[in-house]
C-alpha cells in the first residue's frame, strides 16, 4: 500500500525538482537580492536595506512608468475585448463548414514569433509602409503620416499578440453554454438581441474575464513592442528591468524592479482568483 | 420595414475584418521578403529571391538557425520526458496539496517571462557560472513545461482508465502497462506537446534574450540584434523562412497523423 502512495511522487519528482530549483528558489534569489548594495567596483554586497525601493519611489520617474504600463494594460484589454468578443460569437453560432479551419487560423500566430509579428508592423504603419503608400498613391496625403513610435503602434503590437488569447478565452465559455436556453427565451417571444443580452453575455462573463486577465498580465510583463514600435516616452517596467540588467548591470535595483512588477501581478491575480476563481484561465489554454 | 443588413451579417464582416487586420502585416513581410527593392518597403519593384540567396551566404544566420533547431529539439524532449510523468501523476492518482502542486507547474505561464529571465540570470552569476547552452536549454524547459503539461493532461482525462485496470489485472506490470496501453494511446498528445515546445523555444525572445550570448544564438535573438538598424529586406526574408517553418510543422504534422488515422480506419 505505501508503495502505490509513493508512486505520484515519483512521477512528479523530475518537474517538481525543475521547477523548484530552476523557478521557486530563482524567484526567491530576486526579491533577496532586491534588498543588496551595488557597490561601484561591480561587486554585490549583501545586505538588508530598502535603497532600492526608495530609488523607484524617490521621485516620479519610475512610478510614472509603472503607472503609464497598467494605463497601457488596461487600454490594451478594453481593445482585445471590443476586438475579440464578436469573433468569438460567431464561432460560437456559425455552422459554416469552415469553421475547424478558421480557428485554426485564430491559432495560427501562436506559431508565428513574437518578434516577426511585432517588426511585422513596420511594414503597415512605417513612413513607406502599407498604409502611407496607399494614401499617398491615392493623393489624400502628400507627406508620410508619422504612424510609428507613439503609443498607438505600442498597442497594435500588444493587440496583435494577445487576441488569439482573449478569443479563445471567450470562446470555450461561449461554447459550454446550453444553446436551448436561448431557444427556449426566444419561443417565450425574446428577440435575438434580449436572448442574447439576458442569457448569453452574463453566461460568457467567466471567459470575459479571464480573457481580461491574461491579457493584463502579458502586458504588464512584455518589453518587446515597446522596444520596437515605440519611442523614448513609451518605456514599459519590462523596459526598464532590461535596461537595469542587461544595460547598467545594476542587479540590485533591477531585482528590487522586479519584485514591484511580481508584486503588482500577485496582487491581480489574487484579487481576481478571489472572486473568480483561477481554474478558468487553465480551460481556454489547454484547448489545442 | 425591411432591415438592409442583418445583425449576423455585421458580425460575419466585423469577423472579416479582424481576420485581415491579423494578417495583413504577418502577409505583408512575407510579401516584401521578394521585393528586390533595397530598403524593403513598399512598392514592388518585381520579384526575386535575391535576399533569401543573400541569407543562405551569411554564417552567423547559419550559425544560429543550427541553434534554434538543436535548442528546440532538445527542449521539446526534455519537457515532455518529465511533463508526461507529471501529467500522469496528476490525472491518475489522488495525493495531498495535488491542486497546489499542479498550480505551482503551470505558474510559468503567468509569470513574466522577463522576471523569468532575470532570476535564472541571477542564479547563475549567483553559482559563478558563466552563460551557457546550458543555461538557454533549462531556461526553455521551464517555460515549455507547462504547456506540454496541460496539452498531455488534456488528453489523459479522455482515456479511459479501464484499459489500464484490465491489462495490470491480467499480470502486467505498471511500465509494461504504460508500454503496451496508454503509451499509443497517448502518442498524439505527447507528440503535440513535443511541436509545441519546440515551436515556443525555437520562437522565443523575451526571456531568451537574457540568456543568450554571441556564441549562443538564436534566430529571434539575430532578427533583434539586426532590427538595430532599422528594418531590412533581409529581416524580411528571414521573418518570411521563420513564419513558413513554426507555421507548416504544425499544420503538416495535423496532415499525416490524419492521413494516419483514416489509413487505420479501413
Amino acid at each position: 500500500m505505501k508503495e502505490k502512495s509513493l508512486r505520484p511522487w515519483l512521477l512528479l519528482s523530475p518537474s517538481l525538482t525543475a521547477v523548484f530549483l530552476l523557478l521557486v528558489v530563482p524567484v526567491c534569489f530576486v526579491v533577496v537580492y532586491s534588498f543588496w548594495l551595488r557597490a561601484p567596483s561591480g561587486q554585490d554586497i549583501p545586505a538588508f536595506q530598502l535603497g532600492n525601493y526608495a530609488k523607484f519611489f524617490a521621485d516620479f520617474f519610475y512610478p510614472s512608468i509603472m503607472l503609464s504600463t497598467i494605463r497601457v494594460a488596461i487600454e490594451t484589454v478594453f481593445l482585445c475585448l471590443v476586438m475579440g468578443y464578436i469573433p468569438a460569437y460567431f464561432f460560437y453560432k456559425t455552422e459554416s463548414k469552415l469553421k475547424p479551419f478558421l480557428m485554426i487560423l485564430v491559432m495560427l500566430p501562436f506559431w508565428i514569433s513574437f518578434i516577426i509579428r511585432t517588426l511585422s508592423w513596420i511594414n503597415i504603419l512605417g513612413d513607406s509602409g502599407l498604409i502611407n503608400h496607399v494614401l499617398m498613391k491615392m493623393g489624400f496625403i502628400h507627406e508620410p503620416l508619422a504612424m510609428l513610435y507613439n503609443e498607438g503602434a505600442v498597442i497594435m503590437g500588444l493587440l496583435q499578440y494577445l487576441l488569439p488569447f482573449m478569443i479563445l478565452n471567450i470562446y470555450v465559455s461561449l461554447d459550454g453554454i446550453d444553446k436551448s436556453l436561448t431557444e427556449a427565451a426566444k419561443s417565450l417571444g425574446c428577440t435575438e438581441w434580449q436572448a442574447f443580452k439576458e442569457i448569453t453575455l452574463p453566461l460568457s462573463l467567466p471567459g470575459v474575464s479571464a480573457g481580461c486577465l491574461l491579457v493584463f498580465v502579458l502586458t504588464c510583463g512584455t518589453y518587446l513592442p515597446p522596444m520596437i514600435l515605440g519611442g523614448p516616452g513609451n518605456e514599459m517596467i519590462a523596459n526598464l528591468i532590461f535596461k537595469r540588467i542587461i544595460g547598467t548591470l545594476d542587479w540590485p535595483f533591477g531585482s528590487a524592479i522586479s519584485t514591484i512588477l511580481m508584486i503588482l501581478l500577485v496582487i491581480i491575480v489574487y484579487t481576481y482568483n478571489r472572486y473568480m476563481g483561477i481554474g478558468q484561465i487553465f480551460k481556454a489554454l489547454s484547448t489545442d | 420595414m425591411k432591415k438592409i443588413i442583418s445583425g449576423w451579417t455585421l458580425i460575419k464582416i466585423y469577423t472579416l475584418l479582424v481576420y485581415v487586420w491579423m494578417f495583413a502585416p504577418i502577409i505583408a513581410v512575407v510579401i516584401l521578403a521578394f521585393n528586390p527593392h533595397q530598403f524593403g518597403s513598399f512598392p514592388m519593384e518585381g520579384f526575386s529571391f535575391k535576399w533569401f540567396v543573400k541569407l543562405s551566404h551569411n554564417s552567423s544566420i547559419l550559425a544560429a538557425f543550427k541553434n534554434s533547431l538543436i535548442l528546440g529539439s532538445l527542449t521539446a524532449i526534455f519537457a515532455t520526458a518529465i511533463g508526461v510523468p507529471a501529467a500522469m501523476a496528476f490525472i491518475r492518482y489522488d495525493f495531498k496539496g495535488k491542486d497546489l502542486i499542479n498550480t505551482l507547474l503551470i505558474a510559468p505561464i503567468m509569470i513574466p517571462e522577463v522576471v523569468l529571465g532575470v532570476a535564472l540570470l541571477l542564479f547563475i552569476r549567483w553559482l559563478q557560472q558563466p552563460k551557457s547552452f546550458m543555461l538557454l536549454l533549462i531556461g526553455h524547459v521551464v517555460l515549455t513545461l507547462p504547456y506540454v503539461l496541460l496539452i498531455v493532461q488534456a488528453r489523459l482525462v479522455g482515456i479511459r482508465k479501464e484499459y489500464e485496470e484490465a491489462a495490470m489485472s491480467l499480470g502486467a506490470s505498471p511500465f509494461q502497462t504504460f508500454r503496451e496501453i496508454t503509451f499509443p494511446l497517448l502518442a498524439p498528445a505527447i507528440f503535440a506537446g513535443m511541436l509545441f515546445s519546440f515551436t515556443i523555444s525555437f520562437d522565443d525572445v523575451t526571456a531568451t534574450l537574457f540568456w543568450a550570448t554571441a556564441q549562443n544564438q538564436t534566430v529571434p535573438v539575430k532578427i533583434f540584434g539586426m532590427l538595430r538598424n532599422s528594418i531590412s529586406p533581409e529581416i524580411n526574408a528571414l521573418g518570411a523562412v521563420m513564419i513558413v517553418l513554426t507555421v507548416s510543422t504544425p499544420l503538416l504534422a495535423g496532415f499525416i497523423s490524419r492521413r494516419f488515422a483514416k489509413g487505420k480506419g479501413k
